[in-house]
């Protein structure tokens, strides 16, 4: 019985194993069809609206109107269910940030687009269209979605100017209102954070020779750790969930944290006394790409999508409803939604050079051969919030 | 003989496969059985054994130190990986705070459960039920949220302790080190507290089960033979409805064991074993790991329950 079972789990691991061998990228698509019906959309929560959550925020109900094309939508919450959900199989688009899109393209999970037949293309922005974390050798594997920086949020009473540097969070200091800082900040609680430590060591100590805060050899790494450490002792929870950061700066009398332009957006407009800036360190960062399934089943909806989705009301009220900036400069601007230029100067549109754009750290890096990947700062990032 | 008359008890077969079938069954009674537990034993065998020594297989594989690929040899190097110091600290944080907040529940639970077992009678011994069983209907995550506004530094409690000049008692348990922090709902007491009162009405009822089934007569009986109400406790009531606690402890050990949730959201970032294990398979995709994390609760719960049955506490469930 005991051998019968295990024989039984042993060939289905191998049946597991043996559907996740990495597909052969389908051939780029040369001309557009009629629409099948339905396109399923993989996305991050509140990407993808239809009214339902607030009647202001729509832009799907005109697409189906318009091409006949009933959209489903899949939420995930991290990079790595969407991962999971691509390689599942049975979707044709994903918003990918760009600690997973490169996974999928290297996996063959994703096509290649053929630009020519996304005829809004041209109004991507020209400092997205070629973006390392959805090109590769030239060739796209998707169209420019959302991006946005992780920003400095500060609670204004505490900083009656801005703070200048991460410094606020990242050593103990006196703060304007004779406060120490200690207990008073936040940081992200994901390992992709060592970045940001990496990043202020970048400009605080240029001896270590850091070129991109992915990208860290052991000194490089073993240093971005002490800093880290350093953070412990002024950190007394990690942010995980935007809500719960929000109620921290609410309830919890925090003053500064990493963050993201939405939780800024909602303290304001619930009367907390914040603000955000990128210091002149620079920030992280997030671009999101819409990526096509490599087995898609419905390819014409979902190219007829990507056009939309550069082409319509989203780039403008996406951006004003998740606190992010266009992929599409014009839409800041030009009335299709609901976004005007101060808003997506405000979201971090002039502020692109200074963003340092999430990407997955892997052990054979560009910059210096060998590097420490991501599974490391995993365990590591645990230790550091452990206090070792 | 006595086949000879049952026999003579049967009809003669029925025509019609339907039928035939029915008769056939009613004929081998052991084959009936073995079909109406057929489902259950292979869902059982499938879906929970079978999960569960899939994931016994995948910890023992490794992962590539360098390139973070999984590699499909039998080793014991990710169980090496447990006994590394920040992965240690994990377990012995999971296995002391669910000690403690067993210890606490046990303490708490036996005077409620004494009261509703001696002397909640009729309505009040509804309201006893309902009084335990309401918090059970709420959603789990209403509740912890709840509690981190309660325990939050501009939050319920913090203004308690104001109003009755008392803050500095709060400040002097926040100050003790280790469990203190800078808010009770950023520290080691603010996690103990949420669980304590989550996994309380897991402890209060087979608590009060056991209670109801020692008689009264045996603590008067106690008391006749000139033991104070004291002994009377320790040495009749207490080992009699220790089987009650035990089994009560069962439940708030492995709850507290298991979950993620709680030191998520009130604590002091430091992760417990279900938050490694939904890290360590989710973000980092080191399933080994992850399905080692997953095996140290089920050794430690397998000691527990093995214990707990020397106790008598499955008579109490």
């Amino acid at each position: 019985m005991m051998t019968q079972i295990f024989k039984a789990c042993v060939s289905g691991l191998a049946l597991t194993a043996a559907t996740a061998v990495p597909l052969q990228a389908a051939d780029m698509m040369t001309e557009l069809g009629t629409g099948e019906g339905a396109v399923s959309i993989v996305a991050w929560p509140g990407y993808i609206e239809r009214g339902e959550t607030d009647p202001a925020f729509d832009w799907v109900t005109k697409f189906e109107e318009a091409t006949s094309c009933k959209v489903e939508i899949k939420t995930a919450n991290t990079s790595d269910e969407m991962v999971a959900l691509m390689n599942e199989g049975g979707f044709d688009l994903v918003t990918a940030s760009g600690d997973a899109s490169l996974r999928l393209i290297a996996g063959g999970r994703v096509q290649s687009i053929n630009t020519d037949l996304i005829p809004s293309w041209a109004r991507v922005d020209d400092r997205l269209k070629d973006a390392p974390w959805h090109t590769v050798k030239g060739t796209h594997y998707g169209t420019p979605f959302m991006w946005g920086p992780n920003v400095l949020m500060y609670n204004t009473e505490a900083f009656p100017e801005a703070p200048t540097s991460w410094s606020v969070v990242f050593e103990e200091m006196t703060l304007a209102d004779g406060e120490s800082n200690k207990g008073r900040v936040q940081a992200y609680d994901g390992p992709i954070y060592v970045a940001d430590a990496a990043m202020y060591l970048m400009a605080h100590q240029p001896e270590l020779g850091i070129t991109s805060p992915y990208e860290l050899n052991e000194d490089q790494y073993a240093a971005a750790l002490d800093l880290l450490r350093t953070q412990r002792t002024l950190v007394s929870r990690y942010w995980h969930d935007a809500f719960i950061q929000i109620d921290d700066f609410k309830n919890e009398g925090m003053v500064a944290s990493s963050s993201w332009p939405f939780m800024v957006n909602l303290l304001k407009a619930d009367g907390v006394a914040v603000a955000s800036v990128i210091p002149e360190e620079g920030a992280t960062g997030w671009a999101d790409t819409l990526m096509l399934h490599s087995e898609a089943a419905h390819p014409n909806c979902a190219y007829m999508f990507m056009e939309h989705s550069l082409n319509s009301n989203l780039q403008s009220d996406l951006s004003v409803w998740f606190g992010a900036v266009p992929s599409v400069p014009e839409a800041c601007a030009d009335g299709s939604g609901m976004q005007t230029a101060e808003g997506c100067s405000e979201n971090g549109l002039d502020d692109f050079d200074k963003i340092r754009f999430w990407q997955t750290p892997v052990s054979s890096c560009e910059s210096q051969g060998s590097c420490v990947p991501y599974y490391r700062w995993v365990s590591d990032y645990i230790g550091v919030i452990g206090g070792r | 003989m006595s086949d000879l008359s049952s026999n003579a008890a049967i009809f003669a077969p029925r025509s019609g496969p339907l039928a035939r079938t029915v008769d056939w069954i009613i004929r081998h009674p052991r084959m009936f059985t073995f079909l109406m537990v057929l489902p259950i034993t292979l869902w059982l065998g499938i879906v929970y054994i079978g999960a569960l020594i899939a994931l016994l297989i995948q910890s023992f594989f490794s992962i590539d130190e360098f390139s973070g690929i999984i590699v499909h040899e039998v080793t014991l190097k990710t169980y090496g990986e447990l006994l590394r110091p920040y992965n240690l600290d994990i377990i012995l944080r999971t296995v002391g705070m669910a000690a403690a907040v067993t210890v606490a529940a046990a303490i708490v639970a036996f005077p409620i459960a004494y009261f509703a077992a001696r002397y909640a009678k009729g309505k009040w011994k509804a309201l006893f039920y309902i009084g335990v069983m309401l918090p059970l209907w709420s959603s789990y995550l209403v509740k912890v949220y709840a509690w981190k506004l309660v325990l939050a530094k501009e939050g319920i409690l913090n203004w308690v302790f104001a109003k009755l000049h008392l803050t500095w008692l709060l400040d002097g348990v926040l100050s003790i080190p280790v469990i203190g922090g800078n808010s009770l709902s950023v520290s080691y007491i603010g996690t103990f507290l949420v669980f304590l009162y989550i996994w309380l009405p897991y402890m209060i009822i087979p608590v009060q089960a056991s209670l109801e089934r020692v008689s009264k007569d045996l603590t008067e009986a106690a008391a006749d033979l000139g033991a104070t109400p004291k002994q009377s406790f320790r040495m009749v009531l207490f080992p009699l409805a220790l089987p009650g606690v035990v089994a009560g402890s069962i439940f708030t050990f492995s709850l507290t064991l298991g979950d993620y949730i709680v030191p998520q959201i009130v604590g002091n970032s430091r992760l417990f074993i279900g938050q490694a294990v939904y890290t360590q398979q989710g973000t980092a995709g080191n399933i080994p790991l992850a399905a080692a994390f997953t095996v140290v609760p089920i050794v430690i719960m397998g000691i527990y329950l093995w214990g707990a049955r020397k106790m008598g506490a499955f008579d109490a469930l």
